[in-house]
């Protein structure tokens, strides 16, 4: 009696709660439905996260066109990753990182800038009636390496399906004043292993947020405030940070140096490209943190730019940013000129603005 | 080239487009097909090592950047001619296709009009382009993608058999590589027709650079980790290379004075030999340093870098007439003050820059001479160093020992025969 009443109990919650997220692992094969890693899924008009998917946010993001992002990192009971100062964590096979992308919705069917949302806003999912989706990423590290796969949302915002050749989205990003008609392009695999094989001879896929620099950061969510290494290592993710902190800079912090700011943003948006082993070495310029001089591009003729020159003879002309190669690349919209390479169709006005005022505050010039 | 070649060397305009049609070794008369593309992506992701890639004859439009990153595949098209991956409406992506992949070949299409390199592969070993077309097809344009066939950083490469055309920066771009052989392609209409850049142990032969600002490059740049040297040009056509340079300003090639046949800037171990060289209105062969392309020492340099151009070898070319219309009005009056109004500059220009600090016991290493040993062929020293107060002909007659040639086992035995004619016969 009492057995059949606790079925019937489980049947009738089944009937009108919605069905829990069940995060897995899949060591093989292409799960057509992002559903199928159950990281996250959409109940009741919410993108929702499943337990032991934790949230995180980076000091400074990636540019993606004004899309905001939703990050996640997932690891099997047990599982743990190790510190590392500077490069990405050691994850364990069985790791899943989703990574998802969206707009506030706008009027007339366009979408306004997301990016600024913090976590304290989406940490606990996104209500999708101010939330327009467009794809989830998920970077899994199997037993063979890190694989990376793209989940496009569909128009009813209820299921994304992988879409390993990418897929151009044409958008409307509506700002104050201005709106910009764009083609948001989701990356093809082959695309994403162009940002995240960040060992261009090894060809392996990396996470590259998931740095010590990049996470170490106080958030707060549903009202709870905590640094984010201390929160990883409290649920059992990470293994061996050390007492000391690293710290990291959050671009827009206008407490920073604008030196500290600046280079943040280009560790985070050119450095998996612009260092000693990534694709980008064959520019010979360095965007990683502790790179100075000719390296970093003062004064430093261009390799192989092409067109990406603008006219300009070095790459940062100290005091000169409109004589900057590095400044006019980062404003251009040429494919054949523009930089990042990949992942934006848009220009980071921000972005543009501070690396600007970066190079008109750098003393001397170029001889 | 620069602040200091450049300003003597450039200036002159030279009508560039001029009888571009017809060169194109295609064209897109048909209609592109549009829906191969996402076939074509799927194939370039799921790709396996052993796999061909056959791309049937037709015109297809390309709008985002391709890539491929597997290892040990074939891209095979059905001649440079009939399957065609145009990108004139491409909106994402900074090549037409992307390679990081290893024992990588491609043969028989064409890309055309890519918005930034047509084929880039980047870090590799063991790769082959084979009867691959890059074309822009509007012609020369400042706006055209930078490079048409670029390997970088590649060990173990072949490009045979190939054309490029139209480039902004270089056609043919050999950069960063070590093992390399170059011969039987097409260069025409491009800033820089063939350059082979801080690359080791290079040979470049059976080429036709023609209507290039510059025919073929041996450069070495700075901040890069290995410099190059041991490049062989030999066996070459290079003739009436006189476009007028369209290079965006800023890259190195944008140096280059149009109506330059052969140019050798900071590289070393260059043997330059058995060439058809004429017809370029600056000079047949330039012998330059970093600092002529407008560099001043040490800045924005490594320190390890060595800007001087050293051990080059040119002997045994066919001249023809070339240096009658210099590029730039400072090179014109030089021509006009030393040759006379209807002279013409020498085959071979040098700016004149020597590193002192190699010299021994006070004098330069006959080592790291600059040889121009071809028969009555003259050098024009630039005196660069002095800021031009004395140019004059110098005699720089010596030999250096022959460069050993490439090793590239796939490309088979280079030739070792001469195309100079034996003595008596023309």
């Amino acid at each position: 009696m009492i057995r059949l009443f606790g079925l019937l109990l489980v049947l009738t919650l089944a009937a009108c709660s919605p069905r829990a997220l069940e995060p897995r692992f899949i060591d093989e094969g292409l799960p057509q439905d992002l559903a199928d890693w159950g990281m996250v899924g959409v109940r009741d008009g919410r993108l929702i996260l499943a337990e032991g998917a934790q949230a995180y946010e980076l000091n400074t993001p990636l540019f993606t066109d004004y899309a905001g992002k939703l990050r996640t990192v997932w690891m099997p009971k047990g599982q743990a990753a190790s510190w590392s100062d500077e490069e990405a964590f050691d994850f364990p096979v069985g790791t899943v990182i989703t990574k998802t992308f969206f707009y506030r919705k706008a009027a007339d069917g366009a979408v306004s800038p997301a990016d600024g949302l913090k976590l304290s806003e989406t940490g606990e999912g996104l209500d999708l009636s101010t939330i327009r989706l467009v794809e989830t990423r998920i970077l899994v590290r199997r037993t063979g390496g890190w694989v990376a796969l793209p989940y496009v949302w569909d128009e009813k915002q209820r299921t994304a399906t992988l879409k390993r050749t990418g897929q151009p989205i044409a958008l409307t990003l509506a700002r104050a004043g201005r709106s910009d008609r764009f083609t948001y392009q989701v990356p093809n695999v082959n695309q994403c292993s162009g940002c995240h094989a960040t060992d261009h001879a090894a060809k392996a896929l990396q996470p590259i947020g998931l740095k010590a620099r990049h996470l170490d950061r106080e958030v707060a969510v549903a009202g709870t405030g905590f640094n984010q290494l201390a929160r990883l290592e409290a649920i059992g993710y990470l293994r061996g940070p050390p007492a000391q902190r690293p710290g990291g800079v959050d671009w827009l912090d206008e407490a920073q140096p604008l030196d500290a700011r600046a280079r943040a943003w280009l560790d985070i948006n050119c450095a998996h490209c612009h260092s000693p082993t990534g694709p980008a070495d064959t520019s010979g310029m360095y965007l990683t943190p502790a790179v100075s001089g000719p390296r970093l591009g003062l004064c430093k003729p261009p390799i192989a730019a092409g067109q990406g020159t603008g006219g300009f003879r070095y790459g940062i002309h100290p005091g000169k940013p409109d004589e900057s190669i590095l400044v006019y690349r980062t404003a251009s919209l040429d494919p054949g000129a523009m930089m990042p390479e990949l992942g934006r169709a848009l220009v980071q006005d921000e972005a543009v603005d501070l690396l600007r005022r970066w190079v008109a505050a750098m003393p001397g010039g170029c001889g | 080239m620069g602040q200091g070649m450049r300003r003597i060397f450039s200036g002159l305009t030279i009508a560039a487009a001029l009888a571009l049609a017809g060169c194109g070794g295609g064209g897109t008369a048909s209609r592109p097909d549009t829906a191969y593309q996402e076939t074509l992506i799927q194939q370039l992701i799921d790709a396996k090592p052993g796999d061909v890639i056959s791309i049937p004859a037709g015109v297809y439009a390309i709008d985002r950047g391709l890539s491929l990153e597997v290892d040990g595949v074939i891209i095979r098209g059905a001649g440079m001619d009939k399957t065609i991956l145009t990108f004139k409406g491409q909106t994402a992506g900074a090549e037409g296709l992307l390679v990081n992949a290893s024992n990588f070949t491609i043969e028989d299409l064409a890309l055309e009009d890519a918005k930034g390199d047509a084929l880039k592969v980047n870090e590799a070993e063991n790769v082959i382009i084979r009867r691959v077309r890059a074309e822009w097809t509007g012609g020369p344009k400042t706006s055209n993608g930078a490079y048409g066939l670029y390997p970088v950083q590649v060990k173990n490469l072949l490009i045979e058999d190939s054309v490029a055309i139209g480039a902004s920066d270089a056609g043919i771009y050999v950069g960063q590589s070590q093992n390399v052989v170059v011969r039987r392609n097409r260069a025409e209409f491009n800033v820089a027709g063939i350059e082979i850049e801080n690359t080791q142990n290079a040979d470049v032969y059976d080429n036709l650079a023609t209507n290039n600002t510059g025919g073929i490059l041996v450069f070495n740049m700075p901040n890069l980790k290995v410099p190059g040297f041991g490049t062989r040009i030999f066996r070459n056509r290079a003739v009436g290379n006189n476009t007028a340079n369209f290079g965006r300003k800023g890259t190195a090639v944008a140096s280059v004075p149009a109506g330059t046949g052969v140019i050798i800037n900071s590289n070393d171990q260059v043997e330059i030999f058995d060439n058809d060289i004429g017809g370029n209105n600056t000079a047949n062969v330039i012998v330059s340093s970093f600092f002529s392309a407008g560099y001043k020492a040490g800045e924005g340099a490594s320190e390890t870098f060595d800007p001087w151009p050293e051990s080059i070898f040119v002997h045994g070319n066919r001249f023809s007439p070339g240096g009658g219309k210099p590029d730039g009005v400072e090179l014109q009056a030089l021509r006009v003050a030393l040759f006379g109004l209807t002279g013409a500059l020498p085959d071979v220009l040098w700016d004149g820059y020597v590193d002192k600090a190699k010299f021994v016991a006070g004098k330069p290493d006959p080592a790291l001479a600059i040889c121009v040993d071809n028969g009555a062929a003259r050098v024009l020293n630039a005196d660069l160093p002095n800021k031009a107060k004395n140019p004059k002909v110098v005699e720089l007659r010596c030999k250096l020992p022959p460069l050993p040639a490439a090793n590239v086992e796939f490309a088979g035995p280079i030739p070792t025969e001469s195309r100079i004619p034996a003595a008596g016969k023309s």
